[in-house]
């Protein structure tokens, strides 16, 4: 009797911060933004879409971006070219390898974020431990690539003939649908690493990770503009990415034929290049 | 006509109306509110392009640089047909002559910054010299700048004389006043400057010279399209307006041409009464107007520089 009494005044004189069988705690949910210029806008459409897993449960309410958006980013990722296409080899591989850590260092994060994406614990894992090592693979490529596809061509003049790879320009992406992180680093990176800029689509069904992913971008150094990432369905955008006049090159990363046909002729308006990854980027 | 009357005399300047900040602001952004497409997107679009005064004013302005500008003042975009060239070509004084041939019989006018542009730190006689050369060489139109130094020191009957003078040394050219709005700080003094300017014979009003930010922003514009229309229901005259400076995206361009319908009316709505003075919003009005004609996104590279 003595005791109990003795329990309850203690609950009281621990200003309830203990003992009390609180109400249960409101979750903070994360806002899945998009990611622009370095800035981290809602659509300028004002339109959400909930994915879902396999087990049923929503994901999370994620900004479905409408051609304005992709508009929007082509401007920064254009006025983000010059800059990143001209700053020194070294500093981009720095840049790349400062994502890898940052990367690492939220890896929890993205491992809960695929376990949520139907992924297992231990796929996910492999999974993120893959996109680090990608993102220090290409770190490594960045100064290195231009001296082995550079050449000395032989010609019958007096002139001294050489080649040397440059930046294509603005890129846009279409991520792969699967293995939305390391599909998704595994287009990016080396776009980024050869000093073009990038507009990303990612994927529709999983695109939590890409959200993330930008948070991590903007925080290593990255300068705004050089990876821009849009959430929402391709079947919307795909067509525009291909379309706009001050794109540079289309990537395509799925096996429909007639989205392929769609970008290749819609990209030959500006003879833009066009990569499509007929195998799925990055199985583990 | 009891309208002749009042504009003879001349007002005491210091009981200008005050202007509610507030409440322009408000005004002004509301007219970004007004959603404006195809159809009616596109008669804008060649109306903003109509109204520009392109313009070069820097002291690496070459013979060459000019003759370019004009090329594409009066060929803005060939490849597609139907569009309109911009109003004036906006030049050095030194320029005008180079200018004025190069443009030959276009009808696009010649306009000559004038009065020790930009800051107007100069002889009233320097001034009114710089002013005659430039409309010898041959200048449709001149943009002065007032003295804002004696501006703010509250002497307003030197810079009513001021602008009077060069009105006077324009002869038949058009005089449009830079009050430099950037530099004025309110809005009070913004509505009293072009209150000045009006009556002592300007023809058009000019929010900037673009060497200043801000340069013309909508409150400032819509503090001095109310002048305007006061003046005009005072004196039954019109005046001009332009805008000069940080105007570069179309949007906002068509932003402005619904202010002006708004405020002042469709009489105001062609070049004859209201200007941009920009150099980069051409190229961005004909990127929207093939976008609309082609529904493909553009890029500037297609574009001629400018």
């Amino acid at each position: 009797m003595e005791k109990t009494i003795k329990k309850s005044s203690l609950s009281i004189s621990n200003n309830g911060l203990e003992k009390k069988p609180a109400a249960k705690r409101l979750e903070v949910l994360k806002t899945y933004k998009i990611y622009i210029g370095g800035q981290f806008p809602r659509t300028e459409s004002g339109r959400y879409y909930i994915p879902v897993n396999a087990a049923g449960e929503k994901l999370a309410n994620v900004c479905l971006c409408s051609r304005k958006d992709f508009r929007d980013a082509v401007v920064s990722a254009r006025g983000a070219f010059s800059g990143w296409s001209g700053r020194a080899a070294f500093n981009r591989s720095q840049i790349l390898y400062r994502m890898a850590e940052m990367l690492e260092g939220r890896k929890a994060q993205f491992i809960e974020e695929l376990m949520k994406q139907d992924s297992t614990k231990s796929k996910a894992e492999k999974e993120v431990n893959l996109a680090i090592d990608r993102l220090i693979y290409y770190a490594g490529w960045c100064d290195k690539f231009q001296q082995l596809f550079s050449a000395v061509n032989p010609v019958a003049s007096s002139h001294f003939n050489f080649s040397v790879p440059e930046p294509t320009g603005v890129v846009a992406i279409i991520a792969p649908q699967q293995d939305s992180l390391l599909g998704l680093v595994s287009v990016m990176a080396p776009v980024i690493a050869g000093g073009n800029t990038c507009i990303i689509l990612a994927s529709e069904t999983k695109p939590l990770c890409a959200v993330t992913l930008a948070e991590v971008l903007h925080s290593s150094d990255l300068p705004g503009g050089v990876v821009n990432i849009l959430t929402g369905k391709p079947a919307e955008l795909q067509s525009w990415m291909a379309d706009h006049m001050d794109v540079n090159a289309t990537i395509y990363c799925e096996n429909n034929s007639e989205v392929q046909q769609l970008i290749q002729q819609k990209s030959a308006q500006n003879l833009k290049r066009v990569f499509l990854c007929r195998k799925e980027l990055g199985k583990p | 006509m009891a309208l002749a009357k009042p504009y003879l005399t001349i007002p005491d300047f210091t009981l200008s109306p005050r202007i509610d900040q507030v409440g322009v602001e408000e005004r002004a952004s509301r007219f970004t509110k007004r959603s404006i497409k195809k159809e009616s997107k596109m008669n804008g679009l060649k109306l903003v392009l109509n109204m520009i005064d392109l313009t070069t004013l820097e002291g690496k302005d070459t013979d060459g640089k000019v003759k370019q500008l004009c090329y594409k003042a009066m060929h803005p975009h060939d490849a597609i047909e139907g569009i309109p060239t911009v109003a004036a070509v906006c030049v050095y004084p030194s320029m005008v002559k180079v200018a004025k041939k190069a443009l030959g019989d276009s009808g696009i006018k010649v306009a000559s910054v004038a009065t020790a542009f930009p800051s107007g730190q100069a002889p009233k006689d320097v001034k009114i010299r710089d002013t005659r050369f430039a409309v010898n060489e041959g200048a449709d139109e001149i943009d002065m700048v007032i003295s804002r130094g004696k501006f703010h020191a509250g002497e307003y009957q030197f810079v009513f004389d001021e602008i009077a003078a060069i009105k006077e040394a324009c002869g038949e050219a058009r005089l449009k006043v830079i009050l430099e709005t950037g530099e004025l700080g309110t809005f009070d003094k913004v509505r009293r400057a072009s209150d000045i300017a009006m009556h002592a014979g300007a023809d058009f009003i000019k929010t900037s010279t673009g060497k200043i930010q801000p340069a013309a922003t909508m409150p400032v514009t819509l503090v001095m399209l109310e002048a305007i229309r006061d003046f005009y229901y005072a004196t039954g005259k019109m005046i001009g307006m332009k805008p000069a400076g940080g105007i570069s995206k179309s949007k906002l361009a068509l932003h402005y041409l619904v202010m002006v319908k708004e405020v002042l009316g469709d009489a105001w709505l062609n070049n004859e009464w209201f200007r941009f003075g920009a150099s980069s919003l051409a190229n961005d009005v004909l990127m929207q107007i093939v976008k609309e004609q082609t529904g493909l996104y553009q890029a500037a590279n297609y574009f001629s520089v400018d």
